[in-house]
């Protein structure tokens, strides 16, 4: 159970990667806002509160590792990062430009604390089962993390991955379903309706929770329940808010990538700021 | 290649398996995955042997590439394998960018390539995968002819740290080397010398059509060299580029479309660095079909009377 006081380091952590991550879209102009911000919750609570890693060792064996499936949500993932020490802050503000170590979608090759390379949908789930099968051959008590997206579920990768990591038990993968409700060209429920996603994943044999993915001690609860789950991988279903804090993005249908000036992202930093914990 | 050279065929997928367990034995990296053709690709011995170490993910290609992957981020060397035309063409942004894009290490395998997928018929038949394969940035690409030279570069391709795709012939084949032949990934081979023209092969049906048809054009009193090409990618440029100097114009010989396969890559050498007169044997901008492997070479044009036509063709100018 997360205490008063961690609850509020939480709360001032999940604010501080929103700003990293809306100052680092606004310097550039333009970028995936609405699933980067949907995430912060999930990365927090997993970077500050459960997952093993080591700043100065990013390849460190034992490690707990994230897939990232929908990478698109990388800028978010690297406001935690630089915010951890895997890098310097100032690379934030090279999100996007040429020769980055920072790309819009998640690339292991040119990003420290990475683990592994996403952004065609679908793929970040066979490659956490891949690692989570690879920590099971390695004696690597680890676990695997995944976040996937709502409209990500569409594609039948998803679902292979579904049914192989039920066939594998693999206890040591924690999936996490970042259920924002839109997707690009609309909502989920009219582009191609997923509801309920905690029943579909329950029925592949996973061990399933839906939760507020914006309430700490939900997800802290949920992560708990499905770390004391060994035999079989977990989904935890969060129902989250596309662009969560951002005044411009929040109930925005076109805020998947969407253009946003440095007056925009200051005035959403500012109302943040000003916003009690 | 002075030793002998054992006369009786080998299944090759049974070669390919043994040379994994072979490895298997020394390194606790190596792998495999297979989805739902662990029969076909005879690698049920690797899972007897290591049933840890042997994943069947069933009929899920995309996905199997993609645990791959994940698998190789853990440290493993896996060796995935299907059909060619599944591995190829249905898994091929999963290799492209969770193995290939990330950097990682992933051996795919594709089994029954081209005409040999014989029954199996038009939606099995894979007549793109080098070309798929050899657009991707980096990978190496090889297509042994027979069990000597398959056992040799699959150690290799364990051996090389990054991703492969292999061509793989699953049916018994006749040694062409002599057991012990060493062989680099990037190296063709010489099989045998010749002034005129130069046939190059890839792949167990055709390096021995080019030999045949070496042996006609002998009768003509053509000389030709014939030359193993099992690496299409990265090319044995230095090869190519000898015997540019060394005759007058060359026949590639490939189980595949003559677009983007061996010959558009010789042709590429050529164009930059030689030229050449070349003619390409091969599949000419058409679909698999159904039949035996006999039926197909002759519908296709896959066969030594045709590679030797072609050379006198080259010859004439």
């Amino acid at each position: 159970m997360i205490g008063e006081g961690e609850l509020r380091e939480l709360k001032r952590k999940a604010r501080e990667v929103r700003v990293l991550t809306l100052d680092a879209l606004g310097h550039l102009g333009v970028g995936h806002v609405g699933g980067a911000l949907s995430v912060v919750e999930v990365l927090t609570i997993l970077y500050y509160r459960h997952m093993r890693v080591d700043p100065s060792a990013p390849r460190m064996a034992g490690r707990d590792k994230l897939v990232l499936s929908k990478g698109h949500a990388g800028p978010a993932l690297y406001s935690v990062l630089a915010d951890k020490g895997f890098f310097p802050r100032e690379w934030l503000r090279t999100l996007n430009q040429g020769g980055t170590s920072l790309p819009s979608h998640c690339d292991m090759r040119r990003t420290p604390g990475i683990d592994m390379t996403t952004g065609s949908l679908g793929q970040g789930v066979s490659a956490s089962i891949g690692l989570a099968l690879g920590n099971r051959l390695n004696g690597d008590a680890g676990t695997v993390f995944l976040i996937i997206g709502d409209g990500e579920s569409n594609e039948g990768q998803v679902w292979e991955g579904a049914m192989c990591a039920a066939h594998y038990r693999l206890g040591n993968l924690i999936g996490f379903m970042d259920y924002n409700h839109m997707q690009i060209d609309g909502y989920t429920r009219d582009i191609m309706d997923i509801e309920a996603p905690e029943d579909k994943w329950a029925a592949f044999g996973w061990f399933a929770q839906r939760v507020d993915g914006h309430d700490f001690r939900a997800l802290d609860a949920a992560i708990e329940r499905a770390k004391a789950e060994t035999s079989r991988p977990s989904m935890i279903v969060m129902d989250t808010v596309k662009g969560k804090g951002a005044y411009f993005a929040e109930d925005n249908v076109g805020n998947h990538n969407m253009k946003v000036d440095e007056a925009m992202a200051a005035e959403a930093i500012r109302r943040l700021m000003g916003e009690a914990l | 290649m002075g030793a002998a050279v054992a006369t009786e065929p080998r299944e090759m997928r049974v070669v390919y398996a043994e040379t994994l367990v072979r490895l298997a034995e020394n390194s606790a990296d190596i792998v495999i995955l297979e989805a739902d053709l662990m029969k076909a690709s005879a690698t049920g011995i690797f899972q007897k042997r290591f049933p840890e170490r042997a994943f069947n993910i069933g009929v899920a290609e995309a996905n199997m590439v993609g645990i791959a992957a994940g698998l190789s981020a853990s440290g493993k060397i896996p060796f995935a394998a299907s059909f060619t035309c599944f591995a190829s063409r249905r898994a091929y942004d999963q290799f492209f960018i969770s193995c290939n894009y990330a950097g990682l290490n992933v051996k795919l395998v594709g089994t029954d390539p081209g005409i040999a997928a014989e029954y199996n018929g038009g939606t099995h038949m894979c007549f793109e995968d080098l070309g798929l394969m050899r657009n991707v940035p980096g990978l190496v690409v090889f297509e042994p002819c027979d069990p000597v030279s398959l056992a040799a570069l699959v150690e290799r391709a364990a051996a090389h740290r990054g991703c492969t795709y292999l061509r793989l012939h699953r049916k018994p084949i006749r040694p062409i080397y002599p057991d012990g032949e060493a062989f680099e990934l990037g190296r063709g081979k010489v099989l045998r010398d010749g002034g005129d023209v130069t046939l190059v092969a890839t792949g167990a049906i055709m390096v021995p059509e080019a030999l045949a048809a070496a042996e006609r054009l002998a009768s003509d009193g053509v000389s030709a060299a014939v030359i193993d090409m099992h690496t299409v990618k990265p090319i044995d440029r230095d090869l190519v580029l000898e015997y540019a100097r060394k005759t007058r114009g060359f026949v590639s010989c490939e189980n595949h479309q003559i677009v983007n396969g061996l010959g558009s890559a010789m042709a590429e050498v050529l164009c930059e660095g030689c030229p050449r007169p070349l003619r390409r044997v091969g599949i000419r901008d058409e679909f698999g079909e159904v039949g035996t492997l006999d039926y197909l070479k002759a519908r296709y044009r896959l066969t030594a009377g045709v590679i030797a036509d072609e050379a006198h063709a080259v010859l004439k100018g």
